[in-house]
């Protein structure tokens, strides 16, 4: 496929945030018809790099050249006008709009006198754009009653219609199925033809490898190279993203316990759409649960953690049968989350860091009601040694540490008050290698201590190296579950999209 | 960045204090009757109605709440304690049975908000008119008068020269105090306010604490109620019209967020103190009552925006 | 189908309680009375269409009953005590009333206050400026051509159904085929979606207080002019009322989702059950306690119907 003239450069890229250098002069270039994939682990930058192009940011330093002229990106109306769209990770349509005001917000064609919305138009132009994607709903259906992937289909649609030459796709399929997502990438295939440059973000190195041209990878905030993707294999990519060959870890092995820690039977959660599900983990091991975004893994966290109580079905906790209805019960039980969404869900960020460390424990702490605030406090200290948090103290605003640290810190919440099981929902999203590490270190001394340890991951090579077994979830199922031996990514892949 | 909240901390507070202080000396040359001990006697125990409310307005406000509904609770738990006792219940019994009225009614509040999902201002917005329409269904809109002499000491009584109102509100505070700062159900609360998900992911049992604060808001308000018809020696169904002002005035001066999780009881105890000492000012300089709402509708707009510019400091 | 039904459920209510009446008063299906209820409800509509727009981008109005109140006593006090006609009287009132509403979306949009909270200062601030501008006493206003606003006829029809109607034909327009009027819709939707869109936000919503406070001061005047006075207590409550009827005719309390026909059905639930309670010679006390039952219930089915 030729390529055509380079028409985007970005050179010395620098952006701050507070206490954190998100970009350290990062360099990026762009073809007319490439598409061109940007990979990097979670934290690398690539997201806040395609923010600062389509104006959400503003970088520190650098310049970025436009078909060789300079550019000031001041806000996301000026990237508009230059013809860069971006579709985001976060779906941001208006619901209670249809599709075709959705594609035309805020440029909605209006008719001379009255000046009324020209709905006939509208509707046209918008049809149009949803005939090239070949898209089976009208533009006057509304948003609200569309599915996610329709939804993205809406966002490329609204793209187009912004005549834009430059797309930035911020993991477009992790939402998707399988068809799709191919109606996507046939998709994508077609903007390139147009000569449209298209920027792809994804973890999915099979899907980097089969639609891109040229990859560049970033890691820690840094530029690390650009390659020709003939030229480098998966492995190669992955190299660059770690900074390191793939060491061989001591492996893992399937552990005989002799115990259970945790056992599900016949769970039916109906809000979720899990019917009888069955599991069970042992003491001391850890299980991994893999399968793609919607597969039905947080929301099986959330039941057993009684965030979404289980509507039939038995939880054992340590081979006692426990009634679980809302997290306190989860808590009672001996069960701990680590959530999804550390800052949403898992910490107290305006709090300190020692009143969000003993904050399961608080009942513990006090005599009648009143508060021991001293021993909370050496309590706090304690587990921000063990855990090595980077903290100027224990009193120190949450929200002020690093993303590492402030995970530290949600698992401190729950080593304080000594598990049976713990369930860890994507533990190491947007956390630094460094502390992925020693978290992961962290979660092996866990499960040597005895701890049955559920970890959710859609990194496959985390769960590889963490899990002596691994279950496999596909629409709200567990479709397989292999020991740490016959485990490899394609099996898993394979499970994992209902092969 | 710890430094920077004390720092802030410290700004709002000293702040309300230096303004207590320019309005002191802004009254007493205004008006020689201001710095009487009487009157300042007097200013406290206005301040102490309202303080018995704002305390529980400010538990509900620090869980991201609001409580419209406190001058309807405390006009209906008024006029039925006011009415067992010409019944001729005993007065305890009576007080009871409306400081249990009370609490339920703020239940029900905190049962549409936390079960529900009702936004706190539209669930109390509807108990407001539902409880003032009662008891003025229930009276007949007329005052209940001549209330048992006992009962009057709450509000009249002096216990070593201390008005029993001051007394009463001080123990509330010191309560509240307790509650706050030094037992976990104050952790509990200010974590609530602050991020309701990861409150509840904690095992916070939100729901139960979200009630607790509603129904301690009723109690309280209704309580206040009690002082005062006891001060009044009647019960009026349109008793504690625009409490819920005055109390919501007194907690954000006081610097506490209406976004919840920020805020201490020292700052209410302040903003109580300032909105006494107007309504007091409007008193002596003779300045029209029609010209209350206006003042403190700019006070309450004026606070808000004041703190809001502190707090991005 | 369930989402007809969700969407129909207000006209389903209405009927339901139009039945009812029907069956248990005699008086209500008279000719006379469906004229009264729409005569009635006309201050209430005109009212909970403006609340309905604030509501739309994700606020509230709580300071209509003051407004209201407001501008009925300036336009009585302008046309009795200054002597001014009332064409230009009312312009005055009205645009004393929008400055209120200014009022709001500035506290909202540039002093970041939450919505209830600015439209409650709002709120006691217009009480005041009315209590202060009237000195506490009703102003009586003889002027004929005033008191014809409020009870006046036009070809058989009252002159504030008139009114209202033109007002709901405006503001369906405006809602449903205007650039700006959908672009409510997405500010209430998402904030930031709009914002990235070029929408300008902080114009949307000082827009929607600005309009809520002019449909308010409608409403006063026409109030004032039915009543022959101007009361300084007039619109205690109305809020409550206008904020029901918004509900109840599917408009959502957390923004994004509504429309001018639907608050219509939610001000006629309210208006016929306001009939009916008077038809049934039901106290004004109990009337408050059911209006405020009926208040919470309409959210509490809101909320359900959401959830589903």
């Amino acid at each position: 496929m030729a390529i055509g003239p380079c028409i985007l450069r970005m050179e010395g890229i620098t952006k701050r945030f507070p206490g954190v250098k998100a970009l350290d002069e990062v360099r990026f270039d762009l073809c007319a018809g490439e598409i061109h994939a940007l990979a990097g682990e979670n934290g690398a930058g690539k997201s806040t790099l395609m923010k600062i192009l389509s104006g959400e940011y503003q970088a520190d330093g650098g310049t970025i050249h436009l078909k060789d002229n300079p550019v000031e990106i001041a806000n996301p109306q000026t990237a508009q006008t230059l013809g860069i769209a971006i579709i985001n990770q976060e779906l941001a349509l208006i619901p209670y709009l249809s599709v075709a005001e959705n594609i035309f917000l805020g440029r909605e064609p209006v008719k001379q006198v009255p000046r009324f919305v020209d709905w006939q138009k509208l509707n046209q132009d918008a049809a149009e754009y949803l005939q090239r994607l070949k898209l089976d709903f009208g533009p006057q259906t509304l948003v609200e009653d569309l599915s996610i992937a329709q939804q993205q289909m809406v966002e490329v649609a609204k793209a187009l219609s912004l005549d834009a030459q430059i797309l930035i796709m911020d993991e477009p399929t992790s939402a998707l199925t399988e068809k799709e997502s191919e109606i996507l990438f046939d998709l994508m295939a077609e903007l390139k033809a147009r000569g449209i440059a298209v920027v792809y973000i994804s973890h999915r190195m099979e899907e980097i490898q089969r639609l891109a041209d040229r990859v560049t990878v970033f890691r820690d905030g840094r530029y690390v190279a650009t390659s020709e993707i003939a030229d480098i294999t998966i492995e190669g990519i992955i190299q660059q993203m770690v900074g390191r060959k793939l060491q061989a870890h001591t492996p893992v092995t399937a552990i005989q316990a002799t115990e259970t820690a945790l056992k599900l039977v016949d769970l039916t959660v109906h809000r979720h759409g899990i019917e009888a599900l069955n599991l069970s983990l042992g003491k001391g091991e850890v299980l991994g649960i893999a399968g793609l975004v919607g597969a039905g893994r947080s929301e099986l966290a959330r039941s057993i953690f009684g965030v979404d109580p289980i509507d039939s079905g038995d939880i054992f906790v340590d081979g006692r049968k426990v009634r679980i209805q809302s997290p306190k019960d989860a808590i009672a039980a001996g069960i701990g989350l680590v959530p999804e969404n550390r800052k949403e869900q898992g910490l107290l960020l305006k709090m300190a860091v020692g009143e969000n460390i003993t904050i399961n424990i608080l009942k513990r702490i006090s005599r009648f009601l009143f508060l021991n605030k001293r021993k909370a406090m050496d309590i706090a200290q304690t587990y921000i040694e063990k855990l090595k948090v980077k903290t100027p103290g224990a009193m120190e605003k949450t929200i002020n540490l690093s993303g590492g640290n402030q995970q530290k810190i949600v698992i401190a919440k729950w080593l304080t008050m000594h598990p049976q099981v713990m369930i860890l929902d994507e533990p190491t999203r947007g956390i630094d290698i460094g502390a992925k590490n020693e978290i992961y270190a962290l979660i092996r001394e866990l499960a040597g201590s005895g701890m049955g340890i559920l970890i959710i991951s859609s990194e496959l090579p985390e769960i590889l190296r963490l899990c002596n077994r691994i279950a496999v979830m596909s629409q709200r199922k567990i479709t397989a579950i292999l020991s740490r031996e016959d485990a490899t990514q394609e099996r898993i892949m394979t499970y994992a999209t209902g092969g | 960045m710890e430094k920077m909240r004390g720092i802030k901390a410290y700004l709002q507070q000293s702040g309300l204090l230096i303004f207590i202080l320019i309005m002191v000396g802004v009254l007493a040359l205004l008006s020689d009757r201001f710095l009487t001990p009487a009157n300042l006697i007097n200013i406290l125990r206005q301040a102490s109605i309202n303080g018995i409310i704002s305390v529980g307005m400010m538990l509900v406000i620090l869980t991201a709440g609001i409580d419209l509904s406190v001058g309807a609770i405390l006009a209906l738990s008024v006029v039925v304690t006011a009415d067992l006792m010409h019944r001729d219940l005993p007065p305890l019994l009576a007080a009871t049975a409306g400081l249990s009225l009370g609490g339920l009614l703020g239940f029900v509040n905190g049962w549409l908000v936390s079960r529900i999902k009702v936004p706190p201002f539209i669930a109390t917005l509807g108990m407001m008119s539902f409880a003032r329409g009662l008891a003025l269904a229930y009276t007949g809109g007329k005052p209940v008068t001549g209330l048992d002499a006992g009962f009057r000491f709450l509000g009249t009584g002096l216990v070593a020269h201390i008005p029993m109102p001051i007394i009463i509100a001080a123990l509330v505070f010191l309560a509240g105090y307790l509650l706050l700062s030094q037992t976990r159900i104050g952790a509990y609360l200010y974590a609530l306010g602050e991020n309701r998900e990861a409150a509840l992911f904690s095992g916070i049992a939100t729901g139960f604490y979200t009630k607790f604060v509603f129904t301690a808001s009723g109690v309280l308000a209704a309580l206040s109620g009690m002082i005062l018809i006891a001060r009044l020696d009647s019960a009026q169904p349109v008793i504690g019209l625009g409490y819920e002002f005055d109390a919501i005035a007194a907690v954000v001066i006081g610097g506490t967020s209406l976004a919840g999780g920020e805020g201490r009881l020292s700052g209410t105890l302040l903003g109580v103190l300032i909105i006494a000492m107007l309504n007091n000012a409007l008193n002596l300089t003779n300045v029209s009552s029609f010209y209350e709402g206006i003042v403190k509708g700019m006070v309450i707009a004026l606070a808000l925006i004041l703190h809001g510019l502190v707090r991005k400091l | 189908m369930r989402g007809l039904i969700q969407r129909f459920s207000g006209l389903f209510i209405l009927l339901a309680l139009c039945l009812f009446l029907s069956f248990s008063t005699e008086y209500f299906l008279t000719q006379r009375n469906l004229v009264n209820i729409v005569l009635q409800t006309s201050i209430l509509a005109i009212v909970a269409l403006g609340v309905g727009m604030t509501m739309l981008t994700a606020g509230i109005d709580l300071s209509v009953g003051s407004v209201a109140a407001f501008c009925g006593a300036i336009a009585a006090g302008l046309i009795v005590e200054s002597q001014l006609g009332i064409w230009l009287a009312i312009p005055v009132a009205v645009v004393a009333g929008i400055s209120l509403g200014l009022l709001n979306g500035l506290l909202i949009v540039y002093g970041s206050l939450p919505p209830f909270i600015a439209t409650l200062a709002t709120m006691a601030i217009g009480r005041g400026l009315t209590l202060v501008y009237t000195d506490g006493r009703p102003i009586t206003v003889p002027d004929p051509a005033f008191v014809f606003i409020g009870n006046g006829e036009v070809l058989g029809v009252p002159l504030p159904v008139i009114i209202m109607a033109a007002l709901l034909l405006t503001a369906y327009l405006f809602l449903a085929h205007t650039r700006t009027g959908r672009n409510l819709y997405a500010i209430g939707g998402n904030e930031k979606t709009a914002h990235l869109a070029g929408i300008s936000v902080a114009r949307g919503k000082l827009l929607v207080y600005m309009i809520s406070a002019f449909a308010a001061a409608t409403a006063g005047i026409i109030l004032t002019a039915r009543l022959w006075s101007a009361q300084p207590t007039t619109g205690m409550g109305l809020e409550l009322e206008a904020i029901a009827a918004a509900v109840l005719g599917g408009t959502s309390l957390f923004g994004g989702r509504g429309s001018a026909w639907g608050i219509m059905v939610g001000v006629f639930i309210i208006g016929v059950v306001s009939n009916g309670l008077n038809l049934l010679e039901i106290s004004s006390y109990y009337q408050q306690v059911i209006k405020g039952f009926v208040f919470i219930m309409a959210v509490i089915l809101d909320m359900y119907a959401r959830k589903k």
